[in-house]
């Protein structure tokens, strides 16, 4: 019943395929921090229009389901003329819809530094991004690898998306070697052990540092 | 009547293990013989077909936007088993299947027969259990009009040909095109529109399947002809020669009937 030497023989093809899971990862990891942290300080800055479009991104994308996001940019953006492939498209959507989840902990981090504090350094001289630079973020960032170690563990499992749109990713190889084989419950066991050797060790990786950061305060 | 604490235990433990072998021994049994029991029976005696057919095929199976209907020649041609297994026309529930679906949904028991533009290969035999062939398609290539590519052999390193997921002419056109690069879609409308959107250079799939998309859009057209045989059959679970032989009966029927030419002419163009 389990022929599992449809895994051996399929292995070239798993392993393209966790390559590509691993790579769209990356990019889509640092992109989405980065996307991440601009957004968080547009939504807390004290400038008001700033503070709208933050908000308006992470409660559009935030609420949007990451396929139709990813839909958009392969099969949407040709419509004005930007043909990605979809790799890129893929990648991409990931770390926009990511970033929106990392917006919103980074700011939920800063927002729990009590306020007065702020108040306490503004008015003994320092400026607000003296302030934010060495009272507020050094103390936010604790709180904050928590929950965005838990979004990157989602940003790998939601990489899975690529296999969607022909992105070559590990879900799409899979599917392909399932459906041609008829083979489905040991590939597809196949390719959760795969995504688990990415999340487990990001699942521990995330569990140290909480440790680690409960036991310096 | 057990002596000591520890023989009751002892007794409790044996007693409720031997239910439990049982238990297993009897489930298994009545599996078995419950899906070798006839599957044609077990149609009959809910008195409907529950028929997996494609929605996203136009010609075959395609969900009418307007009307919530789907339609096409194998929508028809599952209609008239339905006539003539069950007795009515009527009796019979469709439900959306993808190249990639339809096998496990049919192992799962979602499905009584596929109905799908569903090729008859010999690695498929092994899953499932085939009528005669109800129509003939042969694959071959769509293209942009004034696309360079007129045929397999323009089929080179550095171009994409798209196709479908679990579909036979995914696997042909890699064998028959070994250098292209193959993208596939989970069904025939992503592939399509990835086809529009300019993903790729051609799409391949059996002809049939095409004139459908040439029908919606005339921008594009069928080149290089059919380059492999692809007779369509209907698919039931294992082990249920009764369903087969009655389906089988059936497709003669309509094609004495006049029934089946009817369907073709309705659905299929001539050339």
């Amino acid at each position: 019943m389990l022929d599992f030497s449809i895994l051996l023989n399929n292995l070239d093809t798993y392993l393209e395929g966790f390559k590509n899971t691993v790579l769209a990862s990356i990019i889509a990891l640092l992109g989405s921090f980065i996307i991440g942290v601009i957004v968080a300080v547009m939504r807390i800055a004290p400038i008001k229009p700033l503070n709208w479009i933050g908000s308006a991104y992470v409660e559009f994308i935030r609420n949007i389901p990451l396929l139709v996001i990813a839909f958009f940019f392969y099969y949407g953006l040709p419509a004005i003329g930007v043909t990605l492939p979809a790799f890129v498209a893929g990648t991409i959507a990931l770390a926009i819809y990511t970033a929106s989840f990392i917006a919103e902990a980074i700011r939920a981090g800063i927002q729990s530094v009590p306020k007065g504090q702020m108040e306490a350094a503004r008015s003994s001289g320092l400026t607000y991004l003296q302030t934010m630079r060495t009272i507020i973020l050094p103390q936010a960032i604790k709180i904050v690898i928590p929950p965005i170690g838990n979004q990157f563990i989602n940003l790998v499992k939601n990489s899975a998306i690529l296999g969607m749109i022909a992105g070559l990713d590990l879900m799409y190889f899979g599917d392909l070697v399932s459906s041609r084989t008829f083979v489905t419950f040991p590939v597809y066991i196949f390719v959760a052990m795969f995504y688990l050797v990415l999340t487990i060790p990001l699942s521990l990786g995330v569990g140290y540092l909480e440790r680690r950061l409960a036991r310096s305060n | 009547m057990f002596k000591s604490k520890t023989s009751k235990i002892a007794g409790v433990l044996l007693l409720s293990a031997s239910m439990l072998l049982s238990a297993c021994g009897k489930g298994g049994d009545k599996e078995t013989s419950g899906s070798a029991k006839n599957a044609l029976e077990q149609i009959k005696s809910k008195d409907k077909i529950v028929i997996g057919v494609k929605y996203d095929t136009r010609l075959f199976g395609l969900k009418n936007p307007s009307t919530g209907e789907v339609e096409g020649f194998d929508i028809d041609i599952s209609k008239e088993l339905a006539k003539d297994l069950v007795g009515d026309a009527k009796k019979v529930e469709f439900k959306e299947v993808t190249s990639k679906t339809r096998i496990p949904m049919l192992n799962n028991g979602d499905i009584d027969a596929i109905v799908a533009t569903m090729t008859i290969s010999e690695e498929r035999k092994k899953e499932a259990d085939f009528s005669d062939v109800y129509f003939d398609a042969g694959q071959s290539l769509l293209v942009k009009k004034g696309s360079p590519i007129k045929g397999l052999e323009d089929l080179k390193k550095g171009t994409k040909v798209l196709a479908v997921k679990g579909s036979t002419s995914a696997i042909n056109i890699s064998q028959k095109a070994p250098d292209t690069t193959v993208l596939e879609f989970e069904n025939y409308t992503e592939a399509f529109t990835a086809l529009k959107a300019g993903k790729g250079d051609a799409l391949t799939t059996d002809d049939s399947i095409l004139y459908g998309m040439v029908d919606q859009d005339s921008n594009y057209e069928l080149v290089g002809g059919t380059f492999t045989d692809e007779p369509y059959g209907i698919a039931v679970k294992k082990g249920n020669e009764e369903l087969v032989d009655a389906i089988n009966s059936a497709l003669k029927k309509m094609k004495e009937n006049g029934k089946y030419d009817e369907i073709h002419k309705k659905w299929i163009r001539s050339n």
